[in-house]
């Protein structure tokens, strides 16, 4: 199968696992946003994400999404690192036009994905986790206040209350801005969807887009923690 | 002004491609600043043929910068740090009394090195032979109205067939692909009519061989089209993964 | 083709008015018809029968005489160990040609030109240094291998140069020339095609030659002025 056989077939795997992922950015992005509009609202968008069967299923599918993307970067990076040689050059300086975050995409990707597990140990499993299993478990915290399952408003102040969370969702984020400035537009390279004109538009979006997304999730993080 | 400047030289030096290397240090003096850089490798030559060593072998030609063959990894960056040129064209009066200048050979596992500097870039030759080329029989020139090309697509023809196979995409990208090479190999012909036969076979037989030959996936950090002397630029990249993927969807 | 089957002369050398054109640009246009237009449609005929002749024997004298040949050149070269470098001696073989054997050429240029040619030559073959082995990749003693070349080759221009009293195309004899500075042919003793016999390492080369007719034009000198 060519997409796995060949170099440029194994990028695309990158190109559209990574699109998709962007795409569930987005609309986790705008979600979040309701909550500093209405606690009320989120919980209801929360419960209707709830254990239904489409939100199972595109959980299981975006799962799939992230697992491809991974496992595609550990490949591609291992074969590239092959690639390279073993003698490393002494002296290495770049050109001042190669960005950094282009550079360093299986590093920043993989501190996204370290988030994404803080993440989904702090929401997911007190979220959709419990509902999936069946159990009716609120999250009983130290200061003995409890959250049902659906509470997600309830769940963003209770956690962005603590600093060093904070400290970490802004670090995740700020991950997640390089990767993507430097993603987004790499995927539309890889898919041919690309030319002398488009560059400096691509590059333009996925810097505005990098920006909304990163800033959206921010802004949920920081009314968390002064609401 | 011609200035004379004294230098240190840490240079490659490895025997074969099965034995070990490590960098020697020289001391350069009196270097005009008016020479080519590959003119004062060869006061290096002299002076150690002189002591009667051996001397550093590195590749050139033309030394008008277009053969390709030289190809110096100067102080971290390809054919140095000056933009569009390539190491032949490359002066001494770049650098200042005092420097030290580090010069290593191409390094990717595609390019084995031979000896001190010189590496075997018979690969791209590979890859050229895979596909490279049109079999068609376009006859005699016909008249330049017969078949009109629009300037632009004519232009990024031309500018994609300035790639000269030096190797320098290679060296530079921290993945060692040649996808700058192989895709300016397939657009200058794909980009034409006469080459448009055959686009979609090259392109799929470029690739594989590509991938046979062990040169890495592209992962667009641009760093190929910032030291390509020749300033080939990756929307033929772009147009590259545009016709392997047509080609495929095709099949 | 020429008349040794399989040796093909192309380019500025390619047919009758090799030598009569040196215009660069129409040289350079015989290269680039020759190789886009030319061989395409004559070498592929030649190559075509060669696939009836069988591989030739690496036992045959003649292969053994030539390998061994190319042997014992390296071989000499390599044992030379003098004190000399392979550049330092290419570049005092091109002062002499820039020199003595440029455009402009005079008697007593040209006899001093082959006096330095022998010497140099001499020197080369006693006190030139190749550094490291034969049997790796040695760059200096593929230079080595060029310079002979390149020793016998100038020394030929200039023996060939000094035996034509005349001055001709690109080459300008001083002592020949019109009152104007313009070449001044001797056709009665230079209407000649020739070539030149390698007669073996030591003694002077041969010069064989066949006269030059002309029937259907008349011979002219070109000059700038009209």
């Amino acid at each position: 199968m060519w997409l796995t056989s060949s170099s440029v077939g194994r990028k695309l795997i990158m190109s559209i696992s990574g699109l998709f992922l962007i795409l569930f950015l987005a609309f986790h992005m705008s979600m979040n946003l309701v909550a500093i509009i209405s606690s009320e609202a989120y919980n209801a968008v929360c419960s209707f994400l709830g254990s239904n069967w489409y939100a199972v299923a595109g959980t299981a599918v975006l799962a799939a999404g992230v697992f491809v993307h991974f496992a595609y970067a550990i490949i591609l990076t291992l074969q590239n690192r092959k690639a390279r040689g073993e003698q490393r050059y002494a002296v290495s300086e770049n050109q001042g036009s190669v960005e950094w975050a282009s550079q360093n995409m299986f590093v920043l990707g993989a501190i996204v994905i370290i988030g994404l597990c803080i993440h989904l140990s702090q929401f997911w499993a007190h979220m959709m986790l419990p509902e999936l299993v069946g159990s009716e478990e609120l999250l009983l915290t130290a200061d003995g206040t409890t959250y049902a399952a659906t509470d997600g408003a309830g769940l963003i102040s209770y956690t962005f209350k603590n600093p060093i969370n904070v400290v970490l969702y802004v670090i995740w984020l700020i991950a997640l801005w390089f990767h993507l400035t430097h993603g987004m537009w790499s995927a539309m390279q890889t898919l041919g969807a690309n030319n002398k004109t488009w560059m400096p538009r691509w590059k333009c979006i996925s810097n505005i887009f990098a920006t909304v997304v990163c800033a959206g999730f921010i802004a949920v993080v920081f009314y968390g923690y002064f609401a | 002004m011609e200035k004379l400047i004294n230098i240190t030289l840490k240079v490659w030096r490895q025997r074969g491609p099965q034995e070990k290397g490590a960098f020697e240090t020289y001391q350069l003096e009196n270097i005009s600043t008016e020479s080519s850089f590959l003119e004062m490798l060869d006061v290096l030559n002299e002076k150690l043929v002189k002591e009667r060593k051996e001397p550093v072998v590195f590749d050139h030609d033309c030394r008008e910068g277009i053969c390709g063959m030289c190809s110096l990894y100067i102080n971290g960056h390809p054919h140095g740090k000056d933009q569009e040129v390539t190491t032949c064209q490359l002066h001494m009066r770049r650098f200042n009394d005092g420097d030290t200048i580090t010069i290593e050979p191409w390094r990717s596992a595609a390019f084995p090195v031979i000896r001190d500097l010189m590496v075997d870039r018979s690969a791209f030759d590979k890859i050229m032979q895979a596909g490279g080329y049109t079999s068609v029989n376009t006859g005699g020139i016909p008249d330049a109205n017969a078949i009109p090309i629009p300037k632009p697509v004519a232009d990024e023809a031309m500018d994609a067939a300035s790639c000269i196979g030096c190797g320098a995409c290679v060296a530079a990208c921290k993945n060692g692909s040649a996808m700058l090479f192989v895709s300016a190999k397939v657009s200058q012909l794909a980009l034409l009519p006469q080459g448009k036969v055959e686009a979609a076979k090259r392109v799929k037989s470029m690739i594989a061989k590509m991938d046979e030959l062990g040169f890495g996936n592209c992962t667009n950090t641009r760093a190929c089209e910032a030291e390509c002397p020749k300033a080939v630029s990756i929307s033929n990249i772009a147009r590259l993964n545009r016709e392997f993927i047509c080609a495929k969807l095709k099949d | 083709m020429t008349s040794i089957p399989g040796l093909f002369a192309i380019g500025e050398a390619n047919f009758s008015d090799h030598g009569a054109n040196r215009l660069g640009a129409s040289a350079l246009m015989q290269g680039l018809a020759d190789g886009y237009f030319v061989l395409p449609y004559t070498i592929q005929n030649y190559l075509a029968d060669q696939i009836q002749v069988p591989r030739m024997s690496t036992d045959l004298p003649e292969f053994v005489e030539a390998e061994k040949g190319v042997q014992d050149k390296i071989n000499k070269l390599m044992s030379i160990q003098g004190t000399e470098s392979v550049d330092s001696i290419h570049k005092r073989l091109g002062h002499i040609m820039w020199e003595y054997v440029g455009m402009g050429r005079t008697k007593e240029g040209l006899e001093t030109a082959m006096k330095k040619l022998k010497e140099l030559k001499k020197e080369f073959w006693s006190n030139v240094y190749i550094p490291g082995e034969a049997n790796t990749l040695n760059t200096e003693l593929e230079k080595a291998l060029r310079l002979s070349d390149f020793l016998e080759i100038g020394y030929l221009m200039a023996i060939d140069g000094y035996n034509r009293n005349e001055s001709c195309g690109g080459h300008f004899r001083e002592e020949y020339q019109t009152e104007e500075g313009e070449a001044l042919r001797q056709d009665d003793q230079y209407s000649y095609v020739a070539c030149w016999k390698y007669t073996g390492e030591n003694s002077d080369p041969e010069l064989l030659k066949e006269p030059l007719d002309y029937e259907e034009t008349e011979r002219k000198t070109r000059n700038y002025k009209n």
